[in-house]
């Protein structure tokens, strides 16, 4: 594609220029993702560096330490309590006691066990006293995962302190042959509050975080590489165990035979759901503005009641509203009821029966849901673009359309760019606006090979859901989808702040 | 001269009104859009004359039958538990926040960037993918079902570190040479938190506590995962859930609507109460991203 200089660009017509910077937006689009992989090469390279220079840092205070040092890396905290820092080195020994331990009563166990995730499942054994067979349980798959996961932490954790435990010992060397005194142990618990607060007040969430997002995540990260569901639930039924990319295929399906059913569904979802998240994001983003501007406007009156009567509807819980409106709509609902009444249509008009009608409806409502979050955001930012800029405006004789689409318009984007990214995003994930109007209906018949009764209204992320409460239960492909609903988003997100800064910085350099 | 001007500016006035005129009727007919579904609700709450929906708006026949047919079910439980979860989650929930929000602000120091950019890769995944094992582990833990109610806090309340983005905004416009003044004057940093940031911090803790409050009562995914099917344990969303499927909504479409007035009431008493934190928080969140 050809550049164009600054002057070149601005002897295009307009319709040139839009057209220009449409191409040039997506042409930047490859380079924007080369950037990213560039990135995490780049990223990769310097934590290897960081690794190397870590271990050469190792070696050499193992080197250059004293007898002390040297019998911490053995024996961790050692060193600290010789010199006196008792609190600080008995943490340390606790922890490697502890983990020690564990390992040995417990890690090493669940770690030999990985790899294969359970030998000897639920099976039936002669029971002398009873003179029958009676069914005895082997290995816990579930257990086994979850606790190798766990295991593994904790031999990162592990390695971390003892890290930390011989970086200590080298500081502290420093510190008494510069002459001056070691912290005690007072001073430590003080610095919690003071220098150090900020990891007292961290590790309250931090910790909430790593348990409940960060390891069910790996978990259900290394689900998809197994055959995990409800005839396979590692206990009472059957073991599951390790299928490598098998359910990537299914879900893909690159090669091999079997069915594409779920490739097709997979597709139309997706496609679907970015439709939706399209429409959901920008028909609320432009119509919300536009109740803002009006609301705003000099002359209205009344403004604060027009606002309440919106904002009412982001206090009602959701599933009151949506599950209600979803009701109003339906055959025998109160909308067709009055149409019907009015004489206006002989036959109810199919909300939720038709794909297209239901698509239609859904985003429709999704409108009534959204307006109100955008108006209050349009409001505060609406105020804040300075009154004389309008004015200049004015008196040069811009239009009502001129002064939108030249002030409003673009200063709005400029703020707004980083929330339209999330608002996006959000709605891929929007649950509760589709479940709760149609829980996926109408069911779409062509998908009918693919688990969990897929319908033309069902996202990635309902249909997950369905999925993983389906009779079958096929957890693995619930973590397949998952994946891939990370994969989609993340290359949103990288694609949107590659290609923003890049253009940003161009006009700095200009 | 003087004379096409006056009437130029006369025509802009009535232009100005005309538009105006159109304006109001949009915005007369944009509120009764947004008020129909509630004024309707209200109504149907109240019909006594069949249990289903029909597709009029008035009723035949009123009564509070609907209302003391709540009493009947397992709706009080529902609302108990919904109510407890919402007090306590929000409680803690604020505490946590406050914590994330306020370190990420204030404290220079080197992990901090890469967690709030770890933080983000964590958000662009599914919730919901937790769940399946969440679910599992807190069963085996006896925390789901009957004993659902402490299982949701705990689920609601771990991750709530993550949403830290608006608060973060806020601590952000405090200027930091208040701070600095106190540490010149010997405070420690708790102290300063205390004694300085939280006095200020007044409107964004009524915000994050109203957000934290208000969401339990809509929550259908992570309640009918940890409840999965004990009636005592669920929440109002989850109990009511089931009074629509196919099989009942004929007999209980009626006192379902009465349901979402019981619960609908106090929440929008609240959030009208506190309307004015609300706002600041989610305008304040947008600009600042």
């Amino acid at each position: 594609m050809k550049k164009y200089s600054d002057l070149e660009y601005l002897k295009l017509s307009k319709w040139e220029r839009f057209k220009y910077r449409f191409v040039s937006f997506f042409a930047s689009i490859p380079v924007a993702i080369w950037h990213a992989i560039l990135g995490i090469g780049g990223w990769f390279k310097k934590a290897g560096l960081a690794v190397a220079n870590e271990l050469k840092d190792i070696v050499q205070t193992f080197v250059n330490g004293d007898w002390k040092t040297k019998l911490s890396y053995l024996v961790m905290g050692f060193g600290s309590i010789a010199r006196g820092q008792v609190l600080r080195g008995l943490l340390f020994l606790i922890f490697e006691v502890v983990f020690i331990g564990y390992m040995v009563l417990y890690g090493v166990y669940w770690m030999s066990m990985l790899p294969s995730l359970g030998l000897i499942g639920p099976h039936k054994e002669y029971h002398e006293l009873l003179d029958t067979y009676v069914t005895v349980y082997g290995d816990n798959s579930f257990k086994i995962l979850l606790y190798g996961v766990l295991t593994m932490f904790f031999i990162v954790a592990f390695i971390f302190t003892w890290r930390l435990n011989v970086k200590q010992n080298k500081i502290s060397e420093e510190i008494l042959r510069s002459g001056k005194k070691l912290k005690s142990g007072k001073d430590d618990l003080r610095s919690l509050v003071d220098d150090q607060f900020h990891k007292t007040l961290l590790a309250l969430p931090l910790t909430g975080i790593l348990i409940f997002t960060v390891m069910p995540l790996v978990f259900m990260i290394l689900v998809a590489f197994t055959n995990y569901d409800g005839t396979h639930d590692g206990f009472s039924n059957n073991l599951f165990t390790w299928v490598g990319l098998e359910n990537f295929n299914t879900m893909l399906h690159w090669s091999g035979g079997g069915s594409t059913n779920y490739a097709a569904t997979f597709g139309e979802v997706l496609s679907w759901t970015l439709m939706w998240a399209f429409f959901a994001t920008f028909t609320n983003y432009f119509l919300g503005m536009a109740v803002a501007m009006m609301i705003n406007k000099k002359g209205i009156r009344l403004k604060k009641v027009w606002r309440t009567i919106l904002v009412t509807t982001i206090a009602i819980p959701q599933f009151i509203s949506l599950l209600y409106v979803s009701k109003m709509f339906a055959k025998n609902g109160i909308i067709n009821g009055l149409l019907m009444d009015w004489g206006w249509i002989t036959k109810a008009l199919p909300f939720w029966e038709d794909p297209t009608w239901a698509r239609i409806t859904v985003i429709a409502i999704n409108v009534w849901i959204g307006i109100p979050y955008l108006m209050l955001i349009a409001t505060g930012i609406l105020m804040n673009i300075p009154a004389d800029l309008y004015e200049s405006a004015k008196i040069d004789g811009a239009s009502g359309w001129q002064q939108y689409s030249k002030i409003t318009l673009p200063y709005m984007l400029f703020v707004t760019g980083p929330y339209l990214l999330t608002s996006f995003t959000g709605n891929i994930n929007n649950f509760n606006v589709i479940f709760l109007l149609t829980g996926g209906a109408p069911t779409n018949i062509n998908a009918s090979g693919a688990a969990g009764s897929v319908g033309y209204t069902d996202l990635l992320i309902t249909w997950l859901f369905k999925i993983t409460t389906g009779a079958e239960s096929k957890y693995y492909l619930a973590s397949v989808i998952g994946i891939l609903v990370f994969v989609i988003m993340a290359i949103f997100t990288l694609v949107v702040y590659g290609v923003l800064p890049s253009i940003k910085n161009e006009e700095d350099f200009q | 001269m003087e004379t096409k001007s006056m009437k130029q500016h006369m025509g802009m006035r009535t232009a100005n009104t005309i538009s105006n005129t159109i304006i109001h009727v949009l915005l007369v007919i944009i509120s009764v859009i947004w008020l129909i579904p509630f004024v309707c609700i209200v109504l149907q709450s109240l019909r006594v004359e069949s249990t289903w929906q029909v597709g009029y708006i008035l009723p035949k026949q009123w009564g509070l039958d609907n209302f003391r047919n709540l009493l009947n079910t397992n709706f009080p439980k529902w609302y108990l538990n919904t109510f407890i979860i919402a007090v306590v989650a929000a409680a803690l929930q604020t505490v946590i926040v406050l914590c994330m929000s306020y370190t990420l602000s204030r404290f220079r120091f080197k992990l901090r960037k890469p967690l709030m950019k770890f933080m983000l890769i964590l958000g662009l995944f599914p919730g919901m993918l937790t769940m399946i094992i969440l679910y599992r582990v807190l069963k085996d833990l006896g925390l789901t079902q009957a004993n659902a109610v402490p299982g949701l806090i705990l689920v609601y309340i771990a991750s709530s570190g993550m949403g830290y983005y608006v608060s973060k905004g806020f601590f952000d416009t405090i200027p930091k040479s208040l701070d600095e003044a106190a540490r010149i004057d010997g405070a420690t940093r708790a102290q300063v938190l205390w004694k300085i940031i939280l006095p200020l911090a007044g409107s964004i803790v009524i915000y994050t506590l109203l957000t934290g409050f208000m969401a339990p009562w809509g929550d259908y995914v992570f309640a009918s995962y940890i409840s999965f099917g004990n009636s005592s344990g669920m929440n109002v969303a989850v109990g009511m859930y089931n009074w629509l499927t196919p099989d009942q909504i004929n007999n209980n479409y009626t006192m379902f609507c009465a349901g979402g007035v019981v619960v609908a009431i106090p929440v929008v008493i609240l959030f009208m109460c506190l309307q004015k934190y609300y706002v600041e928080g989610v305008t304040g969140g947008a600009v600042k991203g």
